[in-house]
């Protein structure tokens, strides 16, 4: 059984993190109102177009430096410009316990 | 498309009342302001082992012979789906008391509703809890009566529930469930705050809500035994100020204070009718879980030929107190009239006999400050006996048997 003790989901994210969603965190497509949103306990989140881009590239497989070189690719942008919001935002979430430490065990 | 990511739009917390503002926002048109709730609480039965004095029930509570059948609240989920709700917390009463429970939960989630079970957890064991996790489960808030036993098991009324919880949220813990302890404070209690948000950091919990009873319906009737004092209100604010702090990325804390102690009425339910609704066991559609207290008004049914987005948008009950047209004075000409919507149409009722009049709970209120005396006084001088809920209209405790 694998168990989320708080050290792992309060994550310090860093270029290194490999992180996913938590299991209280669920990002879907909300159909009525035409918007993605990321459902947590007794709340619903509106992340913007690239926040939810972010949020789908939290896999569980890619490390945070993978992520944003992905990001940046797309949007011919310098890494080290995205770099920064990117793990703010992450962080953000992680302090929340909405983002786990999601590489498995070996 | 900007190359930066606004950490705003992810860090907003947005509750379900904030949530529904926020999705409005995009869309400023009248239809939209009475949208579909985001999330909707689903009281799946009044049976519960526990008698919490506080109840949040009605007191005339629902027969099981009325309670909706498996295949009737499987209909209410998919309509739920298919008008834009997004999570459903079953609640009750226990929900868990409910022998459907799994199965409820497995459709809600195949429905991709997001799934939060409001329990007190006593009648959960490992297995049961395991079942609802597989089913997708993906929340779960146990209720907490006190820090420890004695006092704790005196409130909820049931010989060694607080040991139980205990066990229910280490195994929520070990399925990885998101833990919420629910703490429902009152004179009886406030003073084991700071040793109750110790439990749950002891447990592991992602979150705490530390909320002061609100007035009505059980509580009404044991408002003597539960009012706290300003002393302990003053210092249960300072102890949840500073472990916020404390404990930031550690535990959140939601608090609420009771509103007899406010000058300004809380924003009940987010506005009548605006973001908020609840299905009793029976089925009725109500704008607060309370409302059935509002005895001159008539709440439709999932049974009805209504659809629930039909009762949500044109029953009686729910544009009686919509917006802000209904008001009389002081609520009509004041300036936070679309702040807090005139706060508690059931308190009003209760407190006033009429469910329009201004909320006492507000300082412009004529009878606020009889009611802060009155508060005041039952803080100082109250009876320390609880009257348990129950189906008989409830049960006046034997006697203090805590010696507290």
């Amino acid at each position: 059984m694998e168990t989320a003790p708080a050290a792992r989901r309060r994550m310090a994210v860093s270029l290194e993190s490999v992180p996913r969603l938590a299991r209280g965190a669920k990002l879907r497509l909300d159909e009525t109102r035409g918007r993605w949103v990321l459902l947590v306990p007794e709340r619903v989140m509106a992340p913007d177009d690239i926040a939810v881009e972010v949020l789908q590239l939290c896999d569980g497989e890619k490390s945070v430096a993978a992520m944003i070189k992905i990001l940046a690719a797309k949007y011919a942008a310098p890494p080290e410009r995205i770099g920064a919001d990117v793990i703010e935002m992450l962080q953000d979430l992680a302090d929340s316990g909405f983002l786990i430490e999601g590489r498995k065990q070996p | 498309m900007s190359p930066t990511v606004d950490p705003n739009s992810l860090s907003l917390r947005a509750d379900p009342q904030d949530g529904v503002a926020l999705l409005e926002g995009s869309n400023g048109s009248v239809a939209a302001r009475y949208g579909i709730p985001l999330a909707v609480l689903l009281e799946l039965t009044h049976r519960c082992p526990l008698q919490c004095p506080y109840c949040s029930n009605p007191v005339e509570m629902e027969r099981t012979s009325n309670e909706l059948t498996t295949e009737e609240w499987k209909r209410v989920l998919n309509e739920l789906a298919e008008i834009g709700v997004l999570q459903v917390h079953f609640s009750g009463g226990e929900p868990t008391a409910r022998k459907d429970i799994v199965e409820l939960v497995r459709h809600a989630s195949e429905l991709d509703l997001y799934t939060n079970l409001i329990t007190s957890a006593v009648l959960l064991n490992r297995d049961k809890l395991e079942a609802l996790a597989d089913a997708g489960l993906a929340h779960i808030q146990i209720s907490f009566q006190g820090s420890e036993a004695s006092l704790a098991d005196r409130v909820g009324g049931f010989r060694n529930g607080h040991a139980k919880k205990i066990e229910v949220a280490r195994w929520a813990r070990e399925l990885e469930l998101p833990l919420t302890v629910n703490a429902v404070m009152h004179r009886q209690n406030l003073d084991q705050l700071e040793s109750i948000i110790a439990m749950a950091v002891e447990m592991d919990a992602d979150r705490i809500e530390v909320a002061n009873v609100q007035y009505y319906g059980w509580a009404l009737k044991n408002r003597a035994a539960l009012m706290p004092t300003l002393d302990q209100l003053d210092r249960a604010t300072d102890i949840v100020e500073n472990a916020r702090v404390r404990l930031k990325g550690i535990l959140d804390i939601d608090f609420v204070i009771p509103d007899y102690y406010a000058d300004r009425p809380k924003k009940c339910m987010g506005g009548w009718g605006r973001q908020f609704f609840n299905i009793t066991p029976a089925g009725k559609v109500l704008p607060c879980h309370a409302a059935e207290t509002i005895t001159d008004l008539d709440f439709l049914s999932v049974r009805s030929n209504h659809s629930i987005a039909w009762i949500w948008h044109n029953s009686d009950a729910f544009n009686r107190y919509r917006g802000t047209d209904w008001m009389p004075e002081p609520c009509q000409s004041c300036a936070f009239k679309e702040i807090d919507f005139g706060g508690c149409r059931c308190q009003a009722f209760a407190l006033t006999g009429r469910a329009d009049n201004t909320d006492p709970a507000c300082s412009l209120s004529p009878l606020h400050q009889t009611i802060f005396n009155t508060a005041q006084t039952e803080a100082e001088s109250g009876s320390k006996r609880f009257i348990y809920r129950n189906f008989s209209g409830g049960t006046l405790e034997a006697e203090p048997s805590d010696g507290a």
